[in-house]
């Protein structure tokens, strides 16, 4: 589902003497549907600017990386546009919404862009919610102002609105308590059981041992010449 | 289960461009205001343009919308009747389009609007310009679209001179939007709001975009706008374009020396 074939990026710095930076060579990895894949590595190995290739919103300096059916590392940004809002999903570490609009919204966005009917979309975000333990009073508010990990929980309910193929999670246990915790590892589990396809990174490493199949050390991708 | 239902692919791949602009160039004397410009927009797609002040961007919305003759180039729109180049049709063509295809949504509310006319007639007069006689059905669509665009319908009778700037601006969008069409051009359309009625105008096109299945080009400096409202970006500097992509890679991981310093430069709240 997810299969990425010698992955290489770098960054080139223009406004500091044009400096390129070589951050990832020679990656390999793939992800069967039903399957949970987790990266580890140091804190700057390259877990995030893996995931952020898969996602497109970090290019690619060469390789493949096919998810669906589609090289987005070739692709289109309409391919892309199509490709995170019926088949790939991502909970990232920061929520980004419009200011104002209600949580309940924000949660059911991406069933709205996909054009199921405002009402079933907006039970099925009143389940996530009430699943993953935020108030129904703050349902009318934007999370804008909530806590960091009730943002958190906006976020993650957002990212399992739509029942995705495949999804990229980033942290998605960090700040949340025992229970929500809980939670949101049951979500894990039964997006495996349907068979989606998850590439993730987990520090919390109880919830890595429990949801991941396999593990996958990205500082075996440091480029030689930097290591 | 797992699979992907890999015909979503030829799906996107089968797409027509509702606009494509090829080649397209205006100079003012001999100073550069938009030069060689190429790009394909398709259906349901938001294009940002960001730049600094004399970049071009406002040149190129001119350019595109027909408000200014390029010196070369072609803006082929996919009319009902098949592609045709807008920049060589008849101007009274043109003009008919840019009441039925098109909208322009300007910054100030008051190059859009009529200060003299009430808010039902403004919204109204646009209909009656593409053939509505039925006063009835004049006034029920008025009504629904400043529900739409959160106006209270007792205030249908006054005038937009008696609104708030950010009221002023929703009314502009529901006169440009109640005639359906198919592609909006916006210039700076929440640039001189309150960030709070920034917001609620986000929130509001957002919402427009998806239901109406619109494709918008937005030219705007800020780029949290854009962020939020684009699905692509294009990044302009000196009449050219420097970079163009998916917004968030552009904004998250630029690749021309002036993107980057654009990116950088903004301040964190």
């Amino acid at each position: 589902m997810i299969e990425i074939r010698d992955l290489a990026k770098s960054f080139t710095l223009h406004n500091q003497g044009a400096a390129v930076i070589p951050v990832m060579a020679g990656a390999n990895l793939h992800v069967r549907p039903g399957e949970c894949v987790g990266l580890i590595g140091a804190s700057g190995a390259g877990k995030s600017t893996l995931i952020r290739m898969v996602w497109g919103n970090y290019l690619v300096a060469s390789g493949v990386i096919m998810v669906g059916g589609l090289d987005v590392a070739q692709a289109q940004p309409r391919q892309i546009i199509a490709l995170r809002r019926q088949v790939l999903g991502y909970v990232s570490q920061f929520l980004r919404v419009v200011p104002r609009v209600p949580t309940l919204d924000v949660v059911a966005e991406p069933l709205l862009n996909l054009g199921v009917p405002g009402d079933a979309a907006r039970e099925r975000a009143a389940e996530l919610l009430a699943r993953l333990n935020i108030p129904q009073r703050l349902w009318g508010l934007s999370p804008t102002t909530f806590s960091g990990g009730e943002q958190q929980r906006v976020n993650i309910a957002r990212g399992f609105a739509h029942p995705y193929p495949a999804l990229l999670l980033d942290e998605p246990t960090a700040s949340l308590d025992a229970v929500n915790r809980e939670v949101v590892l049951g979500l894990i589990e039964e997006a495996k059981a349907r068979g989606a396809a998850i590439l993730g990174i987990f520090h919390d490493e109880a919830a890595r041992d429990r949801v991941c199949d396999r593990v996958v050390d990205v500082r075996d991708f440091t480029p030689k010449a930097a290591a | 289960m797992g699979a992907v239902d890999l015909s979503i692919w030829a799906k996107v791949n089968a797409d027509k461009p509702l606009l494509s602009v090829q080649g397209l160039s205006k100079n003012y004397g001999n100073r550069i205001g938009c030069a060689d410009v190429s790009f394909d927009l398709f259906p349901g797609e938001v294009l940002g343009i960001v730049g600094e002040s004399g970049s071009g961007k406002s040149t190129l919305l001119s350019c595109l919308a027909g408000h200014l003759a390029p010196d070369t180039g072609r803006v082929i729109f996919e009319t009902a009747q098949g592609p045709r180049d807008t920049v060589t049709m008849a101007e009274a063509e043109r003009r008919k389009m840019a009441r039925t295809d098109w909208a322009f949504v300007h910054q100030n509310p008051r190059d859009g609007l009529r200060m003299g006319v009430s808010a039902g007639g403004n919204v109204g007069e646009r209909l009656m310009a593409v053939g509505a006689r039925h006063y009835g059905d004049i006034r029920a669509t008025a009504v629904d679209w400043l529900g739409r665009v959160e106006i209270a319908a007792d205030r249908i009778d006054d005038r937009p001179r008696a609104f708030s700037g950010g009221m002023q601006q929703r009314l502009q969008i529901a006169r440009n939007l109640v005639t359906g069409p198919r592609l909006v051009f916006m210039d700076e359309p929440t640039g001189g709001l309150d960030v709070s009625v920034q917001a609620r105008l986000l929130d509001l096109l957002r919402g427009l975009v998806r239901e109406m299945g619109l494709s918008a080009i937005i030219v705007t400096h800020d780029l949290a706008v854009v962020r939020l409202l684009a699905d692509r970006l294009m990044v302009m500097k000196g009449g050219h374009v420097v970079e163009q992509g998916l917004t968030d890679q552009v904004l998250d991981d630029p690749q021309h020396s002036y993107t980057q310093l654009l990116v950088s430069s903004v301040l964190q709240v």
